[in-house]
């Protein structure tokens, strides 16, 4: 009897160990832990982005100070980017090596890349939800938001697959910048709400030339009336303005299609004329308006203090500093069509580790983000919003907002009207499904009219022949033919049946001749 | 017969030489000759923006590899080129030495007043060839600097007036602000040129206001000149 118990054992051991060959290792996933463990000191690291602004990395320095002053158990390693791209790249170098950081800022699209390795990012559901360390938890040394206090569209943006998989920071949007001094001087007065029709109807006019061939607007030979940094956010935004599509949460590309036709060839008519080009081809948008060189840059909230003549942060020399009067607007909208901007803003993830109290100690630092005094801090640095409601209905932020164009520094009227257009737009933002590929699909959205810009600049042959070529180019490069663009090692999934099957028989076989070298051993003793 | 020996004999030493002559011609590598459907430095500069370019030059430097890109510093005799994210396998990148020629195709663009091919293949060449750093201090503050755009060239006797790491901390970009007779100059140490490990890196973040130093650079173009530095040494 005790040898037939040995022998299950002993396949059931040999099978364990089979399986436990195949596929990486994998991070278990994340319980919260029920206590804290201040008895242990932490040293998590935190991968954050700015906008090359030092007072954000003014913001984040106190943030940590203040935090390490509350834990004094824990330590807070910065390491900042100034892009969101890098970022990314870094993560998924550092997912491989399970050297990832503990808490990072980044974009849900990057996000659903990095769930590609299993138990990579923790989900927060659970921890929003503790009643001790989750939001407004009763443990918590610091004065947080809790759930009801979040602005709900800012948090439903961090949902993939059902679980919320990070923490919105802050929020900002698309505006464009105008010189309404050009604009006048053209003969046009700015619409209420600016449409693609006017801004192509003002910029071809603004790209006409004298005898000498400077530009008659600004006397210069440089002008590029309309430049758009994002040109993923274009294509999107167009899309969404038309209800036309782009994806599905299903991830099902829809890009390819008609209206995607047409935009393109509105963009190629208006290169030709010299309206129109991007921040990849020929520069920062607020380096050409506060030159006197563009008339509608339209470029992040988040960008707004580098706008205008009088902005406090500048990328041009004096000289070439031109004098205007700045309008903030909504970017251009379709007429008849529900107005329609883009979310977009850094959120915040929290990488899963095998100690499940270095994970608290992580959630703990992000939660503590979006306290008031982090959240004002980073808001006033840039055309942000803060993505708490406790935060923007504080006193301090209200008296903010009221001061807007007091001086050029922290109330420059530019960034407070910035912001003052995503806060009156909220509900008109949108974000676009998130799945594994769909940073690839952002990415193909812009590479789509930058490779429209260029051949009409190199005098390329821009037709529906065309069209078709480049939309098979870039469902090739963004492999956007494959169900999912997966970065990183995959994981192999669970072992199919016929290999448990054969492993199986390769175990049982293995104990038959262990077990059949045994009894003759024994029986050779007994002798 | 010793007469038609003698003759041979002269023959013979005048022919060698004449060989030894015409060899050493052959032999001698003319960094600045083009071969056929690649353009001589003037004809790349007058070409038009947009333009397709096809040119031969030598590899200066190199930012690092990523994504199959690499951005190159190259130069030949005549002038000097920007390759900005040149398509490039992380094998052929790590060929890519200084000196190294190559055959480059592209387009012709301008980013930010930065003339630079973008978009480009290149295949390797015969031959090498580096660049002396031209000295352009007499040309700081004139509009004649545009012409050696991207050049190796050396900056002498500067003040440092500021040193910036562009996060507040090392890590990324540091800039640098040098002065020349009174009038303020912006550097840069580019990271991916020369990153927080190299020895540029390091001294540039030990300098102290009112240094004085010698520079080497790439003359890089951002809304005026804003250098790549390269080298730098206390001025001599």
């Amino acid at each position: 009897m005790k040898r037939c118990v040995s022998a299950v054992l002993l396949i059931s051991m040999l099978c364990l160990l089979f399986t436990g060959c195949h596929g990486a290792a994998v991070q278990e996933s994340f319980t919260v832990p029920e206590n804290f463990d201040t008895s242990r000191n932490y040293e998590i690291t935190f991968w954050a982005k700015n906008d090359t602004n030092m007072n954000q990395v003014a913001v984040y320095k106190q943030a940590i100070a203040d935090f390490e002053a509350l834990y004094p158990n824990i330590t807070v390693k910065l390491s900042l980017y100034t892009d969101y791209g890098k970022i990314y790249n870094d993560v998924i170098t550092n997912i491989s090596t399970n050297t990832t950081p503990n808490v990072c800022i980044t974009y849900p699209d990057h996000i659903a890349t990095y769930l590609s390795g299993r138990n990579t990012v923790v989900p927060l559901d659970d921890l929003f939800a503790d009643t001790r360390y989750g939001l407004g938890g009763s443990e918590l040394r610091f004065d947080g938001p809790n759930r009801e206090e979040m602005v709900p569209q800012f948090l439903s943006e961090c949902v993939i697959d059902g679980s919320h998989y990070a923490i919105p920071f802050m929020r900002s949007t698309e505006a464009c910048y105008v010189n309404k001094t050009y604009v006048e001087a053209l003969g046009y007065e700015l619409p209420e709400t600016l449409t693609w029709d006017f801004i192509w109807e003002v910029s071809d006019a603004a790209a006409a030339k004298d005898a000498d061939g400077n530009f008659k607007i600004n006397g210069q030979k440089v002008m590029l009336p309309f430049i758009y940094k994002s040109t993923d956010n274009m294509m999107i935004t167009s899309l969404a303005q038309q209800g036309a599509g782009y994806s599905n949460d299903q991830g099902q590309i829809q890009i390819f299609n008609e209206t995607t036709k047409m935009l393109l060839h509105t963009v190629a008519d208006h290169v030709k004329t010299g309206a129109f080009s991007t921040f990849k081809i020929s520069g920062y948008p607020a380096n050409f308006l506060n030159a006197g060189q563009c008339i509608f840059a339209i470029d992040s909230t988040a960008g707004a203090t580098w706008m205008g003549p009088e902005a406090p942060l500048l990328d041009i020399s004096e000289d070439k500093l031109v004098d205007f009067e700045i309008e903030v607007m909504t970017v251009p909208q379709y007429p008849g069509q529900q107005t329609k901007m883009i979310s977009q803003g850094p959120s915040i993830c929290v990488f899963n580790k095998a100690d499940s109290q270095e994970v608290l100690a992580s959630w703990l630092f992000a939660q503590y983000m979006l306290t008031n005094p982090v959240q004002l801090g980073y808001a006033k640095t840039e055309g942000y919003v803060p993505v708490t409601q406790k935060a923007q209905q504080s006193p301090e932020y209200q008296d903010y907002l009221s001061r807007c164009g007091e001086d050029n520094d922290e109330h420059y009227r530019v960034k407070l009207e910035a912001s003052q257009l995503l806060l009156d737009n909220i509900d008109n933002t949108f974000v676009t499904p998130v799945f594994n590929g769909s940073a690839s699909l952002r990415d193909a959205a812009g590479q789509l009219i930058e490779n429209v810009t260029k051949s009409v600049r190199r005098n390329q042959t821009v037709d529906d022949a065309y069209m078709e070529e480049l939309f098979d180019q870039v469902t090739s490069l963004y492999r956007l033919d494959q169900p999912t663009v997966a970065a990183g090692k995959q994981e192999l999934g669970p072992l199919p049946q016929t290999a448990i099957l054969l492993l199986s028989a390769l175990g049982i076989s293995w104990a038959l001749i262990l077990g059949y070298a045994a009894v003759t051993g024994i029986k050779k003793k007994k002798r | 017969m010793k007469k038609w020996i003698a003759l041979f004999l002269a023959l013979t030493v005048v022919l060698s030489f004449a060989a030894c002559a015409s060899n050493t011609d052959d032999n001698k590598f003319d960094p600045a000759a083009k071969s056929e459907g690649t353009m001589t430095y003037a004809q790349y500069d007058a070409a038009a923006l947009d333009s397709q370019v096809v040119v031969e030059c030598y590899v200066q430097a190199t930012q690092s590899w990523w994504d199959n890109k690499i951005t190159v510093y190259a130069q030949d005799p005549d002038g000097a080129y920007f390759l900005y994210e040149m398509a490039c396998s992380e094998a052929d990148a790590a060929k890519l030495t200084p000196g190294t020629k190559i055959k480059v195709t592209g387009y012709k663009g301008a980013w930010e007043g930065e003339v630079e091919i973008m978009e480009a293949t290149f295949e390797f060449m015969e031959g090498t060839w580096t660049a002396t750093a031209m000295d352009a201090t007499a040309l700081l503050g004139k509009e004649e600097l545009i012409n050696h755009q991207n050049k190796l060239v050396s900056f002498k006797g500067m003040t440092v007036e500021a040193i910036e790491y562009k996060n507040g901390e090392p890590g990324d970009d540091i800039y640098v602000t040098l002065s020349k007779d009174g009038a303020s100059y912006s550097f840069c140490v580019e990271r991916y040129l020369t990153g927080p490990d190299s020895d540029v890196y390091k001294a540039v973040g030990e300098l102290k206001a009112g240094d004085v130093v010698d520079v080497e650079c790439f003359l890089y173009w951002y809304q005026g000149p804003n250098p790549h530095i390269y080298k730098i040494a206390a001025a001599k």
